[in-house]
């Protein structure tokens, strides 16, 4: 059993699958069919990019460039993140919370992983870096999303609550406490039921990869595995560190409640 | 004794006041001219230019979990965080035998501290949130409409409570539109002229 590798003319076959969409939304009146064709243009370019880039990077081998892309990859999750947001905190600090908190999270599981429990050589080795931290980022991204969400919608909402907590005398903290457990169950969720189904429902996108290039599956399996754990950690730091940097962007050093840092979308 | 200094609220002119103990200040006004933005204000709920002092301490002076142990503001629509009424009352030494006094007084049983908030009607609310306001013994009280939603059974019961609490030495400062109930309680009042009109709008007068 070997890798078939795909050519142009393979590519164009399987873009025929997308006239189906194409004629689901003009049979519907949908009126996607402009916003369909430039999904999947981006799609296209935004891979070969992307691809290009790796090559490149992988062949210089180089900790500076893998720290640039990096560094470019927490960017765009930085925007992702914060043009997500429903209601968000205006001001830097929240720019800052929205970026940092999954850039951090990936940073230190990324490291971990490939300084102490893979151990490629160099350690730095871009092929393993990048493609794990794209991983960690990518998780804990969403988990920062669904509570800096979950934080700000519930603010709003139990305003008087949470200003009935603060004038009978408690602390920020205290007065968000059900809100931001609340928030915090939100953000870890996926992470739980994806470990539950995992392998049930669906091969994840890793382990695949790995058995059409011909890796065993146990193999394959075990590297699953680790990249699970791996995660669940750093979502389960990006999360927390949301959650409690929610807290003081929602609240001022008298404990008061600053709904008026709420910027609508 | 309660100082307020040059306090900035909206487009009302700085207000300055004392309120002593066993003193009670009806803030009166129509609704939009400022009172409850007045009340918050004191309990240091929004940020505001301007000095308060409790007891010659200045607010920045104090904890902000201090300043609001003492100066308690009742808001005339409470919030609740927990099923029933019972997980929001504050836990003090003693605070038992206390709360079912303060329930008997204003016409409650211990039983409503049980029951759903969302079966409470809204002025048997509104008295249990005095209720939770009173347990810790705050010096201050900023009371916001507390007979908004009351029969007039219930209003004399406040009343009375209010009266008992000026009493016990604690400052009073009342946000209200009922015209009896300031003129039973207050000793002070500080009247507002609509928003639209905010030049020379506050001004304290005796009754």
């Amino acid at each position: 059993m070997t890798y078939v590798p795909l050519e142009i003319p393979d590519l164009v076959l399987a873009a025929l699958l997308l006239i189906a969409n194409g004629a689901v939304s003009f049979w519907f009146r949908l009126g996607l069919e402009r916003s369909l064709a430039i999904s999947a243009l981006r799609m296209v370019l935004q891979l070969s990019v992307v691809a290009l880039a790796l090559r490149f990077i992988f062949a210089l081998n180089s900790p500076l460039w893998t720290i640039a892309f990096a560094l470019f990859m927490a960017a765009a999750a930085a925007y992702e993140v914060v043009s997500r947001q429903e209601r968000r905190v205006s001001g830097g600090l929240a720019f800052a919370l929205g970026a940092g908190a999954p850039f951090f999270a990936g940073l230190i599981a990324t490291l971990f992983a490939t300084a102490i429990v893979i151990g490629p050589d160099p350690w730095y080795a871009p092929r393993y870096v990048l493609p794990l931290f794209g991983m960690m980022l990518g998780n804990a991204l969403s988990g920062t999303s669904l509570v800096l969400d979950a934080m700000t919608s519930a603010a709003v909402r139990e305003r008087a609550a949470i200003e009935a907590r603060i004038a009978l005398g408690a602390g920020r903290f205290e007065a968000f406490d059900a809100i931001l457990r609340r928030a915090l169950t939100t953000g870890l969720m996926p992470i739980v039921t994806a470990m539950a189904t995992t392998g049930v429902v669906a091969l994840p996108g890793m382990m695949t990869g790995q058995i059409l290039a011909g890796i065993d599956p146990v193999s394959a399996a075990k590297y699953q595995v680790m990249i699970m754990f791996l995660i669940a950690g750093s979502t389960g730091v990006a999360v927390v560190a949301a959650g409690l940097g929610s807290v003081l962007l929602l609240t001022d050093e008298r404990h008061r409640l600053r709904l008026d840092r709420l910027a609508q979308k | 004794m309660l100082r307020v200094e040059h306090l900035r609220i909206g487009s009302l002119p700085p207000l300055s006041f004392n309120v002593s103990n066993g003193e009670c200040l009806a803030i009166e006004g129509p609704s939009g001219s400022g009172k409850t933005r007045i009340l918050r204000a004191i309990a240091d709920l929004d940020p505001v230019d301007g000095q308060l002092f409790l007891d010659g301490a200045e607010r920045r002076e104090m904890a902000p979990l201090a300043w609001r142990q003492a100066v308690r503001y009742v808001a005339a629509e409470p919030g609740w965080w927990t099923d029933t009424p019972r997980g929001t009352l504050p836990e003090v030494a003693g605070s038992r035998a206390r709360v079912v006094r303060l329930l008997a007084a204003l016409g409650l049983s211990e039983e409503e501290l049980d029951r759903p908030v969302s079966v409470l009607s809204t002025g048997e609310r509104q008295r249990i949130a005095l209720v939770r306001a009173l347990v810790d013994e705050p010096s201050v009280l900023l009371l916001d409409e507390p007979t908004a939603a009351l029969d007039v059974g219930a209003t004399a019961l406040v009343e009375e409570l209010v009266k008992f609490q000026l009493l016990a030495g604690r400052s009073v400062l009342i946000a209200s539109h009922d015209a009896g109930l300031i003129g039973r309680l207050a000793h002070t009042r500080l009247q507002l002229a609509p928003s639209s009109r905010s030049s020379n709008a506050a001004r304290t007068s005796p009754p």
